[in-house]
C-alpha cells in the first residue's frame, strides 16, 4: 500500500511527527486562540474546544491581523504551541511568524489539503526535503 | 533573492547583528514568498502590543535595545501601532501591573531602538498618509488596506518582526502587493445598496472579506452610489482585513487605481462576481446580534477614531447619560484635540471615557472581560466583533447611535 503523501509550494523550518488537527477553516493565533489555555476559543471556529498544543495544524487559509507574526513566538517560548501549521494558503504574517519563531510550515498543495488529510491522522512534515511535503503515516 | 552588496555587507555582519538578524529574517520571508530581490521602503509601522509580545517577545527585544547606539538604531521612520494600555486609565479598565510592567519595558525598549512611539492605527489620517506608488513596510492590517486601496500605496502585512527588520534595514523582500502582478482585481462584488453608516460600511467590508477567503484575493466593488468619506472606507477597509485578511480593495470610479473596471480587470478576462445587498449587511448584524437583549459595555475602536467620529460621538450623547461603561478609544495625536475643542469633555460628561493610544482588542481583552464582568459587547466596528469572540465576548455590531441609546438604557438593546 502506498502512503499518502502531498508537496508543498513553499516550507520552512524542521521536520516533525505528529497527530493531525485537521478542519476546513482558517488561521489566526489572535482571532481564534486560547492561547493560555491551548485551544480553540471562537465559538465560530470548526475547531473550537480542540487542545492544539503538540499537534500537526491543518487548515485552509491564514486569517486575521498581525499579531500571529509575535504570537508563534510567545506561544514557543512557553511551550503551548502547535507542532506544525500546514495550510492551503498562507499570508504574510504566517511566513514572518514561523520565521521568528523557528517553527514549521508548508503550504501551498494541490489539493484541498484539509479534505486531503484526516482529523487525527498520524503525519509526518518535511519541510527540509527537495520536495517539501506532509505525509500520511 | 538577489542580494545588492550592501545587503550581503547586512547579511554578513558588517552592521552589527541586529541589523545581520533583520536581513536574515527578511530572506526566510521573501524566500517562501517568492520575492526576486528587496524594495526600498519609505516607512515601517510596527504592531508590538504585549499581549501579542509576552514576557518572551519583550525579553526578545530588550536584548536588542541593549546594542550599542550604531548598532540599534532604525534607518527610516518607524511608527507604532496602538500600545496595550493608557496608562491613565489602566486602573478603570482593571489592567494588572504586570501588564503595565511590560507595557512600560516594551516602550523603553522600542525608544532605544529609534522607533517613535505614535501608537496609532489611523496614521493615514493623522501622520503621514502615503502617497500613490510609495512603497511602506506597514504593521496593522487596517493600515495596510487602507493606505493601499485609498492612497495607492503598496505593502503587504508586515507583522512586528519583519515591519522592525525593514526599519533596521530600510528595504522588504518585494513581494506581493509591491508588484504589478498581484494589484489587479481577483472578483468582483456588485453592490445594489450603498451602506448608510459606518457600522454598514464594516459590515459590507466583513462580507467582502469572507468572499475573499485569503490575502492574494482583491475585491473590485462596483455599484457604489456616492463618494465613501475616509471614515467609511477606513471601517470597510479593516472589516476586509479582519475578515478575509485582504490587503488591497478597489472600488470602481472611486480608489486611484480603478477609475474604470477595465483599470484592474485583465483584459479578456470574466471575474466570479457577487451581489451583496441590503439584506445581506442586515443579516451579518443579525448575526452577531443573536439572543444578545443587554450589552455590559460599549466600545468605539477598532480603528481608533477620528476627530470626526468623536464630535460625532460627542453630539449624539449630549444631553445623556450612559449608565454602563462607554468608552472610545482614539490616538494620541487626536486626543489632544478632542480635548482642546471640548469633544472629550462632552463625552465624558455624559459618562463616557476616551481613551489614548490603546485599542479594545490590543488590551489585554479577556482579562479585561473577566476582571470587570463584561460579557456581552456593543461596538459599532465590525472588526471588533470579528475579533472578541475569540476573547470570550458576545458582541453586537450595532449604529454608533444604536450603541449609544443602548449605553443611556442600561444597555438594553431595542
Amino acid at each position: 500500500m502506498s502512503a499518502k503523501i502531498f508537496y508543498a509550494a513553499a516550507a520552512m523550518g524542521r521536520k516533525v511527527q505528529g497527530r493531525a488537527l485537521a478542519a476546513s477553516d482558517g488561521f489566526s493565533a489572535r482571532y481564534d486562540l486560547d492561547r493560555i489555555r491551548g485551544v480553540f476559543s471562537r465559538p465560530e471556529h470548526k475547531l473550537v474546544g480542540e487542545s492544539y498544543n503538540g499537534r500537526i495544524l491543518v487548515l485552509d487559509a491564514a486569517k486575521g491581523g498581525v499579531a500571529t507574526a509575535w504570537m508563534l513566538y510567545e506561544m514557543t517560548a512557553r511551550g503551548i504551541v502547535p507542532a506544525a501549521l500546514v495550510l492551503n494558503r498562507a499570508n504574510p504574517i504566517m511566513v514572518q511568524g514561523a520565521a521568528l519563531a523557528d517553527f514549521t510550515m508548508i503550504s501551498g498543495f494541490d489539493v484541498d489539503i484539509t479534505k486531503a488529510i484526516a482529523n487525527g491522522a498520524e503525519v509526518e512534515v518535511d519541510p527540509t526535503a527537495a520536495r517539501p511535503f506532509i505525509r500520511v503515516l | 533573492m538577489r542580494l545588492s552588496g550592501e545587503e550581503k555587507a547586512i547579511h554578513a555582519g558588517e552592521f552589527g547583528p541586529l541589523r545581520q538578524w533583520a536581513i536574515g529574517h527578511q530572506i526566510k520571508v521573501g524566500d517562501y514568498l517568492g520575492a526576486e530581490d528587496f524594495v526600498a521602503v519609505g516607512q515601517a509601522h510596527i504592531m508590538a502590543d504585549t499581549e501579542s509580545l509576552g514576557a518572551a517577545g519583550v525579553e526578545w527585544l530588550e536584548r536588542w535595545a541593549a546594542l550599542p547606539r550604531d548598532q540599534r538604531l532604525v534607518r527610516i521612520p518607524t511608527i507604532t501601532d496602538p500600545r496595550g494600555t493608557d496608562f491613565a486609565y489602566a486602573a478603570r479598565l482593571k489592567q494588572l501591573p504586570w501588564m503595565l510592567d511590560l507595557e512600560r519595558r516594551t516602550i523603553a525598549a522600542l525608544e532605544a531602538l529609534g522607533v517613535l512611539m505614535t501608537d496609532t492605527c489611523i496614521n493615514y489620517q493623522t501622520i503621514m498618509p502615503p502617497v500613490r506608488g510609495e512603497h511602506m513596510a506597514y504593521g496593522d492590517t487596517g493600515v495596510v488596506i487602507y493606505s493601499n486601496s485609498v492612497c495607492g500605496a503598496r505593502s503587504n502585512f508586515e507583522g512586528g518582526p519583519s515591519a522592525l527588520s525593514a526599519g533596521l534595514t530600510g528595504r522588504t523582500p518585494r513581494y506581493g502587493y509591491h508588484l504589478d502582478a498581484h494589484r489587479q482585481a481577483t472578483f468582483v462584488v456588485e453592490v445594489s445598496d450603498t451602506p448608510r453608516d459606518l457600522s454598514e460600511w464594516g459590515a459590507l467590508g466583513g462580507i467582502v472579506g469572507r468572499l475573499a477567503g485569503d490575502y492574494w484575493q482583491v475585491p473590485a466593488l462596483v455599484g457604489i452610489e456616492e463618494v465613501p468619506g475616509a471614515d467609511a472606507l477606513k471601517h470597510f477597509g479593516a472589516a476586509a482585513a479582519s475578515f478575509g485578511s485582504v490587503a488591497l480593495f478597489h472600488i470602481v470610479g472611486v480608489t486611484p487605481e480603478a477609475m474604470r473596471i477595465e483599470d484592474v480587470v485583465p483584459a479578456g478576462q470574466t471575474l466570479k462576481t457577487h451581489e451583496v445587498g441590503a439584506a445581506d449587511l442586515h443579516a451579518l448584524q443579525a448575526h452577531y446580534m443573536k439572543d444578545i437583549g443587554t450589552v455590559d459595555v460599549v466600545v468605539f475602536s477598532a480603528p481608533q477614531l477620528s476627530l470626526i467620529e468623536l464630535q460625532m460621538l460627542a453630539g449624539m450623547l449630549d444631553g445623556r447619560r450612559a449608565t454602563i461603561p462607554l468608552f472610545a478609544v482614539t490616538s494620541p495625536q487626536v486626543k489632544p484635540d478632542a480635548d482642546r475643542l471640548g469633544l472629550t469633555a462632552r463625552i465624558e460628561q455624559a459618562g463616557g471615557i476616551v481613551l489614548s493610544g490603546m485599542c479594545f482588542y490590543q488590551s489585554y481583552a479577556r482579562e479585561m472581560a473577566e476582571a470587570n464582568g463584561w460579557k456581552r459587547l456593543a461596538t459599532n466596528s465590525a472588526k471588533l466583533v470579528n475579533i472578541l469572540g475569540g476573547y470570550g465576548y458576545r458582541p453586537a455590531l450595532l449604529s454608533m447611535e444604536q450603541c449609544v441609546t443602548a449605553a443611556c438604557a442600561g444597555g438594553k438593546l431595542r
